[in-house]
C-alpha cells in the first residue's frame, strides 16, 4: 500500500485525472447532450461562428482588384515582382531546354539552341570538382547522367530551371531577412511568429492567393515555393550570426568598421559555413515543393509525376519520382561541399591555367554546340539509348496485389479495430468546450500558464471557425501517426547508432524517402490498403519517419563517451548501457525527433486529404479545388495552430529533461 | 517580327471579309487527364491551321478560373457539367469569362462494376439486383453494408442521399482524387475482387476495363428537386445521375481580339467515340498525344476544315 502511494504523485494524479475526465466525456457527450437538451455540448453554437473566410476572401478580392497605392495599383506590383522573376527563368528554360528563338508559331526563328546535355553535365561535373573532389565530380555527373538514361531529361531541366532561380531568391532574401533581424531585435520579434506560420500554413492554403496575385503559370509556382523554403535560411542566419566569436567583433570594432563592413567584411564571411547549411535547407525544401508546384502550372518532373500516377502508369510515376530523389542528392551533396570547402590560394599563370575548369567547360560546350549541328545525338540524347524500368514496378506493384492482398488486409483490420478506430472514437467525442479547457490545462502544466491560455484561445480560434470535427480527425490520425512512426523510427535510430554499417543503410533509405515525393509511394498504398484513414496513415507515417531514426541516432552518437565509460566501469552489460545510460541521455534529442515527425505527419495530412480523409487536411484541399481562398487559410491557420501547440509542448518538454540531467 | 505579324495579316486579308485576329498567342490551359490534353492540343493544332499562335499553360481546374477572369489565361476546353458547373457559371456571372458552347461531348458518371461481378451477383446491371447482394461488396470498414467507393467530396454527386432514399444497404467512402479511385479499380481488377465505384466518361478506364454501368431509375430534374416524383415518395435522389454537355469556357476579351479564332472555337465538336479512341490510344497503347492527334487530323481532315469555315 505504501508502495503504491509513493507512486501517486500529485502530477501523476492530475494526469490520470485529466484523462479519466476527458475520456468519460467523450464516452458520454451524446448522451449528455439528450440528457440536458443542449446541442451546443456536441456542436459548435453557430451564432457565436466567426465568418473569418468570407471576411479573407472579401478581403482578397478587394486587394487583387481594389487596392491602389495612387500610381500603381497591389496587383500592378505583385504582377511587377512576377515580371522580374519571370525574366531569369524564362532565360534558364531558354539555356537549358528550349533554345532561344524569336517570333511566335510558324514565324519562330532559332537563334540558338539549348545547351546539350553532354555540356550540362559537363558542367555538372566542373562544379562538383570545383567544390570538393573526383569523388564528387563523379557522383554529381552519374546522377545526371541518370537523368538522360532515363528519358527524364526534358522534364528535369524544366524543373532544375526553376530550382536555380528560386534558390538564389531564397537563399538571398532569407539572408537579408536574417540580417535585418539580427541587426534590429524587433524586426526578430515581429518575423518570429511569421516564421512559425510559414513553416505550419499548409501550402496548398496559400496557393489560391498566389495564383490571383502573381499570375498563372510557372512564376506563382516558384512564388509558393520560395515562401516554403526561404523560413529555414532565416533562422538559420539569426543563428549564424549570433554565434560569431566575440572576439571578432572586437577585432572588427577596433579596426573602426562601419556597420555596413561590419556585416560584410566580418559577420557574413565568419558565418558562411553555417550559413551554407541554410542554403542547403532551402534546395531541399524547393524540390520538397516540385510536385505541389508542378499542380500550379510549374511542369517538369512533377508534372510528370502526377500525369503518370493519374493514367495509373506506377512505373513512370517511379522513374520520375527517382529523377528528382537522384537530383536532390547531386544539389545536396555539392551544396553540402561548398558549405565544407576551404578557402584555397589562387591560381597563377596564364588565364586558361588561372580557370582550368572555366575554359574546359566552355570548349564543351562551343564544341558540342558545332557538332551538335550535324549530329543530332549530341545536342539531345538519343532515344535510342533510353532506358525504361517502368513495367518492372508496375508488375512488381501487380505481383504483391494478388499474392499479398490477404495478409495485407488481415494486418490492417487487426491495427483498424484494435487502434485506429477506438482512438478516433476518443477523439470525435471529445466536446468542443472540454477540449479547449483540456488543451489549456495540458499546455499550462507543461510550459507555463501564460502558454496554456494561449493554447486554450487557438483551439478556441478552431472551434469557432466551425472546424472542431475535422480538428479532432487531424488530432488522431497525427497521433495515432506519429505513435507508430516512433514506435518504429526509434528502434531503427538505435540500431543504426550501434551498428555504423546498419546506419548506414538506414539512413539512406530515410534520405530517400523524404525526398521521394510523397505521391510516387501514395497510389500504391492505396492500391494495397484501399481509400481510408489506414492509407493516409502509411503514407504519413513512410514520410514522417525519418526525423524519428535520425534523431534517435543522433542522440545516441553523442552521448558523451566519459559516460559510456563511467557506466561500463560500474560493469553495466551492453543492454542496461542502452537502457539506463544511452537512453536517458538521449532524451532530449529523442524529443526533438518527436517534434520533427508531429511537424512532417502535419504537413504530410494535406496531402494524404487526396486518398480521402476527412481532416483539416481534405477541408484545405476542398477549398484548392474550390479556389476558395478564406477557407483555406482558415483551415491552414487551424493545421498551424495545432502544430505550433504541439511544438512548444515538445520544447518544454525537451528542456525539462534537459535541466534534469544537468545539459 | 514585325514583317512576321505583316505576313500573317495579308494571310488572313486574303480570306474573305473577316475581322483581323491578334498575332498575340492565345493561352490554352492543360490539366493532368490525357482527354484533356487531347482536346486541348487538337484545338491548339486547328487554331494553328487557321493562322493562330497558341500557348500552352499548365493550370489547375478549378483554379484556372481566376487566371480566366483576368484575362491571364485564355481558353479552357474541358468545363465538365458535372465537376466544373458550379465554377463556370459563377465565373460567367462576373462578366470576364464566356461559354463558349458545347465541346460535343457528353459527361456521364455513374456507378459502375467490373464484369467479373456479373457471376456472382446475377440480373444486374440493374440497381435493385445489386443491392440484393451489398454483402459481396462489403469490407471489414463497412460490414453488415457494402462498400460503394464515390468520387471526391467536391465532385458532389448526392451518392449519400441516393443510398438513403432507394434504401440501399451500401456506405459511400469518398477517395480523395480521381488518382485514387483508379488505382483502387485497378487493384482490385488485378485480384479480381468485388468493386463497385465512381466510373466516368470519357475516360480510359471504361476502355481498359471490361464493365458497365448500374441501371438506375432514369433520371430526371424532378426527381432531384421533388421528393414525391420517383421510387421513393418521400426523398428526392431515388434516381441515377444526370448526363452533361461538356463546356469550352474563355476569357470574355478573347472574341474581340481573335474574332477568327474565336468562331474555329464555337465550331469544335467531337464525340465521346472519337475521343475514347483517343484516349485509349495514348493511355493504354502509349502513343503520345501529338501522335494521337496528327493522327485524328489527318483522317477527319473535313471535319476540322469545317470548323475553320474553309
Amino acid at each position: 500500500m505504501l508502495a503504491l502511494s509513493r507512486h501517486i504523485t500529485r502530477g501523476r494524479l492530475f494526469w490520470l485525472g485529466l484523462f479519466a475526465l476527458t475520456w468519460a466525456l467523450s464516452t458520454y457527450s451524446f448522451q449528455l447532450y439528450k440528457l440536458l437538451d443542449a446541442r451546443w455540448v456536441i456542436r459548435f453554437p453557430s451564432a457565436l461562428q466567426l465568418n473569418l473566410d468570407t471576411e479573407i476572401s472579401n478581403f482578397l478580392d478587394w486587394l487583387v482588384n481594389e487596392a491602389h497605392f495612387g500610381l500603381f495599383s497591389f496587383r500592378d506590383l505583385t504582377r511587377a515582382i512576377a515580371w522580374m522573376i519571370e525574366l531569369p527563368y524564362q532565360f534558364l528554360r531558354n539555356l537549358l531546354i528550349e533554345g532561344f528563338q524569336t517570333g511566335i508559331g510558324d514565324g519562330a526563328v532559332q537563334i540558338a539552341p539549348s545547351l546539350s546535355w553532354i555540356a550540362v553535365i559537363a558542367i555538372a561535373v566542373a562544379i562538383g570538382h570545383y567544390a570538393r573532389d573526383w569523388a564528387l565530380a563523379l557522383l554529381v555527373g552519374v546522377c545526371f547522367l541518370y537523368l538522360a538514361v532515363f528519358g527524364q531529361w526534358d522534364s528535369a531541366m524544366i524543373t532544375l530551371a526553376s530550382v536555380l532561380v528560386a534558390v538564389p531568391i531564397g537563399a538571398v532574401g532569407g539572408l537579408a531577412l536574417g540580417i535585418l533581424a539580427y541587426r534590429m531585435p524587433w524586426v526578430e520579434t515581429l518575423l518570429r511568429p511569421i516564421l512559425d506560420l510559414m513553416q505550419t500554413v499548409p501550402v496548398f492554403a496559400y496557393l489560391v492567393p498566389i495564383l490571383i496575385l502573381f499570375g498563372f503559370g510557372p512564376v506563382a509556382a516558384l512564388v509558393a515555393t520560395v515562401i516554403y523554403a526561404m523560413p529555414p535560411m532565416i533562422r538559420v542566419t539569426i543563428v549564424a550570426l549570433k554565434t560569431v566569436p566575440e572576439e571578432l567583433l572586437e577585432a572588427g570594432r577596433m579596426m573602426g568598421a562601419t556597420p555596413r563592413q561590419m556585416t560584410w567584411k566580418v559577420l557574413v564571411p565568419a558565418a558562411t559555413p553555417t550559413l551554407m547549411v541554410g542554403v542547403n535547407q532551402v534546395i531541399m525544401l524547393t524540390l520538397n515543393m516540385v510536385i505541389i508546384a508542378s499542380m500550379i502550372g510549374a511542369g517538369g518532373l512533377g508534372f510528370d509525376v502526377l500525369a503518370s500516377l493519374r493514367r495509373l502508369d506506377i512505373g513512370a510515376g517511379i522513374e520520375a519520382g527517382l529523377a528528382i530523389v537522384v537530383m536532390a542528392i547531386a544539389l545536396d551533396r555539392a551544396s553540402q561541399a561548398f558549405s565544407e570547402r576551404r578557402m584555397s590560394h589562387p591560381r597563377t599563370g596564364s588565364v586558361v591555367q588561372r580557370h582550368p575548369w572555366t575554359t574546359t567547360v566552355l570548349a564543351i560546350v562551343v564544341v558540342t554546340y558545332l557538332l551538335g549541328q550535324i549530329i543530332p545525338a549530341i545536342q539531345n540524347y538519343p532515344d535510342a539509348l533510353k532506358i525504361s524500368t517502368g513495367a518492372f514496378w508496375s508488375d512488381a506493384m501487380a505481383w504483391i496485389n494478388v499474392n499479398f492482398f490477404d495478409t495485407l488486409e488481415t494486418i490492417k483490420t487487426v491495427l483498424l479495430t484494435t487502434l485506429l478506430l477506438p482512438v478516433k472514437k476518443f477523439f470525435a467525442g471529445i466536446p468542443w468546450f472540454w477540449g479547449i479547457l483540456a488543451m489549456g490545462l495540458i499546455v499550462g502544466r507543461v510550459a507555463g500558464w501564460k502558454l496554456g491560455l494561449a493554447a486554450a484561445l487557438m483551439m478556441l480560434f478552431i472551434a469557432a471557425s466551425g472546424l472542431w470535427g475535422e480538428a479532432m480527425v487531424t488530432l488522431y490520425l497525427c497521433g495515432v501517426s506519429v505513435f507508430i512512426a516512433i514506435l518504429i523510427g526509434t528502434p531503427l535510430g538505435i540500431w543504426a547508432a550501434q551498428k555504423p554499417g546498419a546506419g548506414r543503410v538506414i539512413l539512406g533509405l530515410m534520405d530517400t524517402l523524404q525526398t521521394l515525393p510523397s505521391f510516387v509511394y501514395l497510389i500504391p498504398v492505396v492500391m494495397l490498403f484501399r481509400v481510408g484513414d489506414f492509407s493516409a496513415m502509411i503514407a504519413v507515417v513512410l514520410y514522417a519517419l525519418a526525423p524519428a531514426v535520425r534523431y534517435a541516432a543522433h542522440g545516441i552518437r553523442e552521448v558523451p563517451p566519459q559516460l559510456l565509460e563511467a557506466g561500463r566501469m560500474a560493469g553495466c552489460t551492453p543492454s542496461q548501457l542502452l537502457w539506463r545510460v544511452k537512453l536517458p541521455l538521449a532524451t532530449p534529442q529523442l524529443l526533438l525527433g518527436l517534434n520533427q515527425t508531429i511537424m512532417l505527419a502535419l504537413s504530410m495530412l494535406v496531402i494524404t486529404a487526396l486518398v480521402g480523409t476527412r481532416d483539416l487536411g481534405q477541408e484545405v484541399y476542398i477549398a484548392l479545388t474550390k479556389a476558395n481562398a478564406g477557407q483555406g487559410i482558415v483551415a491552414g491557420l487551424s493545421v498551424a495552430v495545432i502544430a505550433i501547440i504541439a511544438d512548444r509542448i515538445v520544447h518544454a518538454l525537451a528542456d525539462k529533461q534537459k535541466r534534469r540531467l544537468g545539459l | 517580327m514585325k514583317h512576321i505579324s505583316a505576313l500573317t495579316a495579308l494571310c488572313v486579308a486574303a480570306t474573305p471579309a473577316l475581322a483581323q485576329d491578334s498575332s498575340d498567342p492565345i493561352k490554352l490551359t492543360l490539366h493532368d487527364w490525357s482527354g484533356q490534353l487531347i482536346t486541348t492540343t487538337l484545338m491548339g493544332e486547328v487554331l494553328e491551321e487557321a493562322g493562330n499562335n497558341v500557348e500552352y499553360v499548365q493550370a489547375d481546374y478549378i483554379a484556372q478560373f481566376a487566371g480566366l477572369k483576368t484575362g491571364d489565361l485564355h481558353l479552357a476546353m474541358e468545363i465538365w457539367e458535372t465537376t466544373g458547373r458550379e465554377a463556370l457559371d459563377e465565373a460567367v456571372a462576373t462578366g470576364n469569362v464566356v461559354n463558349m458552347g458545347e465541346t460535343g461531348m457528353i459527361a456521364i458518371e455513374e456507378w459502375w462494376y467490373p464484369a467479373y461481378m456479373e457471376d456472382r451477383c446475377p440480373s444486374l446491371p440493374d440497381w435493385e439486383a445489386l443491392n440484393a447482394c451489398a454483402q459481396e461488396f462489403a469490407t471489414a470498414e463497412t460490414a453488415p453494408f457494402g462498400r460503394y467507393l464515390g468520387g471526391p467530396v467536391t465532385w458532389g454527386g448526392f451518392d449519400e442521399e441516393r443510398v438513403e432514399a432507394l434504401g440501399m444497404d451500401f456506405e459511400v467512402v469518398h477517395a480523395g482524387t480521381d488518382a485514387a479511385l483508379f488505382a483502387e479499380l485497378e487493384a482490385a481488377y488485378q485480384r479480381q475482387d468485388p468493386i463497385v465505384l465512381w466510373v466516368y466518361a470519357p475516360h480510359w478506364a471504361p476502355a481498359k476495363y471490361e464493365g458497365s454501368f448500374v441501371e438506375f431509375p432514369p433520371y430526371s430534374a424532378e426527381c432531384y428537386n421533388d421528393p414525391s416524383v420517383g421510387v421513393n415518395p418521400n426523398a428526392a435522389y431515388d434516381c441515377g445521375k444526370p448526363t452533361g454537355p461538356i463546356w469550352k469556357a474563355a476569357w470574355a476579351g478573347l472574341p474581340e481580339q481573335w474574332p477568327n479564332a474565336a468562331s474555329v472555337i464555337e465550331n469544335f465538336k467531337i464525340s465521346n467515340e472519337d475521343m475514347g479512341a483517343m484516349v485509349a490510344d495514348v493511355d493504354l497503347n502509349g502513343k503520345s498525344v501529338e501522335e494521337v492527334v496528327a493522327a485524328w487530323m489527318a483522317e477527319n481532315e473535313s471535319t476540322w476544315r469545317g470548323w475553320i469555315g474553309q
